[in-house]
């Protein structure tokens, strides 16, 4: 394994809780001491190791200690017992631009910034275009930062914090700034992180982007670890907790949902019919479902996991435009996939049925079918993924050295 | 030390957070930077008219300078104070004043109260080079003892440092620290030999005689540190002449006294910040 990036030793952190808090010196004399107080423990004997270079995911409820954790690896709080040893330059994005000064120009808060989050001036000399250009708000760079629009305010201390191109990174459910194309360039920005072998901490209730980006989690509970180790399967189990109504039916499956209308089972089945699913097929995944009540606009939702937990693809039939008006008493409904871009290997179906706003949860059923792939036409050598690449056109010798 | 570390680190985020400081203050003013001269400009001519043309207070000219102009004996010891105060005011309001900051970003915290000082230490010396401009126009002979000045001023500004780190804590706690900070600065300031000579307190206290044993009124008096500097200063530049070795001594282990309790108050504390803010 590799070392670690950051150690986390045993860490415990009380909090008091002050039943009549004296912020003032007369309260203070009254009482002769320093009030009463409750220890209240955030965070109880944390062990655990954030490997280098993976994308670490913190989760758990609110309250569960995930973000005081996060404070105790930035350094903005210290532990009450044992100790956090990091190893590599480390920035913190908790909020951005909380160092702005108002009166100041952006150009200026740039620096001021800079260096606050650790950034020498020849280092921020250098990146400063590239900051200004991320950040969108060149044609402003040189007005008082209290004239910006909340946006870019907020674009700018994420430029600012992006840029410090630290070893370690925490990030705090900060990843939802700025509009559509900002957070393309901020998910860019991510992934070269993870190319260039630097450590994400990351802490967010976006499970979806959780489960595409992270790849170790931790997960706490009332300040107690649970459970470290890989993503996808340390999320699954907390995803699974988070549905009070959580269920194992009969075949020892995993859902939750209301019930109204409920998922019996997922095939996959191959266009000509056939026992077996070869890459680049065409493919239908066929949801039976049992509508015990009525129900009025529904939305099916499909996803797919390899064995081991990666999340490669979902849909539902709202977004892809298929609006089902009514469904009542047993049904099924179809998913065609053109060409099965999937190498040989097993796959794990995910069903649901949600209402049209898809907040409300009907049934969600885990493991709602599996389904092998077999090689196609041609083979390809690795990854989930099959392309049905064409190799052609070899140009030797055109470019002379 | 670990503060003495940390902010050698930070000498970068020290001239930013000064810059901040310094440029923020006067933005949006149609005068700018003049400003900061306005204050003691008026304060001069409030204390002249009250002190020397209705009250009538007549300070020995200066020995041996041979100046005698009220205005000026008055500022060469209402500068330094003016700096004290905005040194301990600022300080007392880097950490409350930045609270998201510190809540939100590590940085070594000890840079908001230094940068707080380094910004009132750079009005300041405006301030004295303007005064030092008009002490030499009226004939002191104020260039020799330049160096020895500039040495002073250093001094006061670790001795208010350290009080300002001391402060500056406490306030975190204690939100009324500010407020009862500003009724002894004003006492403080009567306390100090400002706008009167020491002559008349050494009077008084010759006159009442001893107070127990051998105390006399001066001794106690004359343990106020920023007493100790008002003389020097007014030593230096307005007589043109040596301070006391007393008054040297005093102003020097003050400094170094106080800026190494403040550091390690200062230090011992500095971790729960986040927390208590």
């Amino acid at each position: 394994m590799s070392p670690a990036a950051v150690s986390v030793e045993n860490v415990s952190k009380s909090f008091r809780i002050y039943h009549e808090r004296n912020q003032t010196l007369k309260a203070a004399v009254m009482r002769r001491r320093r009030s009463q107080y409750e220890e209240f423990w955030a965070l109880r004997d944390v062990a655990l190791e954030i490997p280098e270079a993976s994308t670490f995911a913190l989760v758990g409820d609110n309250g569960s200690g995930k973000s005081t954790l996060l404070k105790c690896l930035a350094k903005i709080l210290f532990p009450t017992e044992g100790r956090v040893v990091t190893r590599g330059r480390m920035a913190a994005l908790l909020e951005v631009g909380s160092g702005f000064h108002p009166e100041l120009s952006g150009r200026d808060n740039i620096y001021l910034n800079g260096s606050i989050l650790g950034m020498k001036r020849p280092e921020i000399d250098r990146k400063f275009d590239e900051i200004v250009a991320f950040s969108g708000v060149e044609r402003f760079i040189d007005q008082p930062v209290k004239n910006y629009s909340s946006g870019m305010y907020v674009r700018l201390g994420f430029s600012v914090a992006i840029h410090v191109e630290p070893e370690i990174l925490l990030v705090d459910e900060v990843l939802a700034v700025g509009d559509a194309a900002f957070q393309e360039k901020c998910a860019e920005k991510f992934a070269t992180f993870k190319r260039e072998g630097r450590t994400v901490v990351v802490v967010s209730h976006s499970m979806p982007s959780l489960r595409a980006m992270a790849d170790h989690a931790a997960w706490l509970e009332h300040g107690v670890l649970k459970e470290a180790g890989p993503a996808a399967g340390v999320l699954e189990r907390y995803l699974d907790s988070t549905h009070s109504d959580v269920q194992i039916d009969e075949q020892g499956r995993v859902r939750w949902g209301s019930g109204e209308a409920r998922v019996r089972d997922v095939e996959v089945i191959s266009e000509h019919g056939g026992a077996t699913l070869r890459s680049g097929d065409e493919a239908i995944v066929r949801i039976h479902f049992d509508a015990k009540e009525p129900v009025e606009k529904p939305v099916f939702g499909l996803a797919i996991e390899t064995s081991d937990g990666t999340y490669l693809w979902a849909s539902n039939t709202r977004d892809a435009g298929l609006s089902v008006d009514r469904i009542s008493g047993r049904g099924s409904v179809d998913c065609r996939l053109p060409s099965l871009a999937l190498q040989p290997g097993t796959f794990v179906v995910l069903a649901s049925i949600v209402d049209s706003t898809t907040t409300h949860t009907y049934d969600y059923l885990r493991d709602a079918g599996r389904f092998s792939v077999d090689h196609g036409p041609v083979r390809e050598s690795g990854g989930p993924m099959a392309l049905q690449p064409r190799w052609s056109g070899v140009r030797s010798g055109v470019e002379r050295a | 030390m670990s503060l003495v570390a940390d902010l050698r680190d930070s000498r970068e985020l020290l001239v930013n957070l000064t810059r901040r400081e310094v440029k923020g203050k006067y933005k949006r003013t149609a005068l700018g930077q003049l400003w900061s001269l306005a204050n003691p400009l008026a304060q001069m001519l409030i204390f002249t008219v009250v002190f020397s043309f209705i009250i009538r207070m007549e300070p020995d000219p200066g020995d041996p300078s041979g100046l005698d102009i009220f205005a000026l004996w008055l500022m060469c010891a209402l500068l330094p104070w003016t700096f004290f105060t905005a040194v301990v005011n600022g300080g007392m309001g880097a950490l409350v004043g930045n609270e998201n900051l510190i809540k939100k970003v590590y940085f070594p915290r000890s840079t908001l109260v230094v940068a707080s000082t380094f910004s009132a230490t750079y009005q300041w010396s405006i301030e004295m080079v303007v005064l030092a401009a008009v002490l030499v126009l009226v004939g002191s002979q104020l260039f020799v003892w330049l160096p020895l000045v500039i040495v002073f001023m250093v001094l006061l500004a670790c001795f208010s440092l350290g009080i300002a780190f001391m402060l500056s804590v406490a306030n975190v706690y204690f939100r009324d620290t500010q407020h009862f900070v500003a009724i002894l600065l004003q006492i403080w300031f009567y306390l100090t030999p400002i706008v009167y000579p020491v002559r008349l307190v050494a009077e008084q206290s010759a006159s009442i005689g001893p107070l127990f044993g051998s105390v006399t009124l001066l001794d106690l008096y004359e343990l106020n540190p920023m007493g100790r500097f008002a003389e020097v200063f007014r030593n230096l530049m307005y007589d043109n002449r040596w301070p006391e070795l007393g008054d040297t001594v005093a102003c020097a282990v003050w400094s170094v006294a106080a800026l190494l309790i403040g550091a390690w108050v200062f230090n011992r504390h500095t971790e729960r910040l986040a927390e208590v803010l």
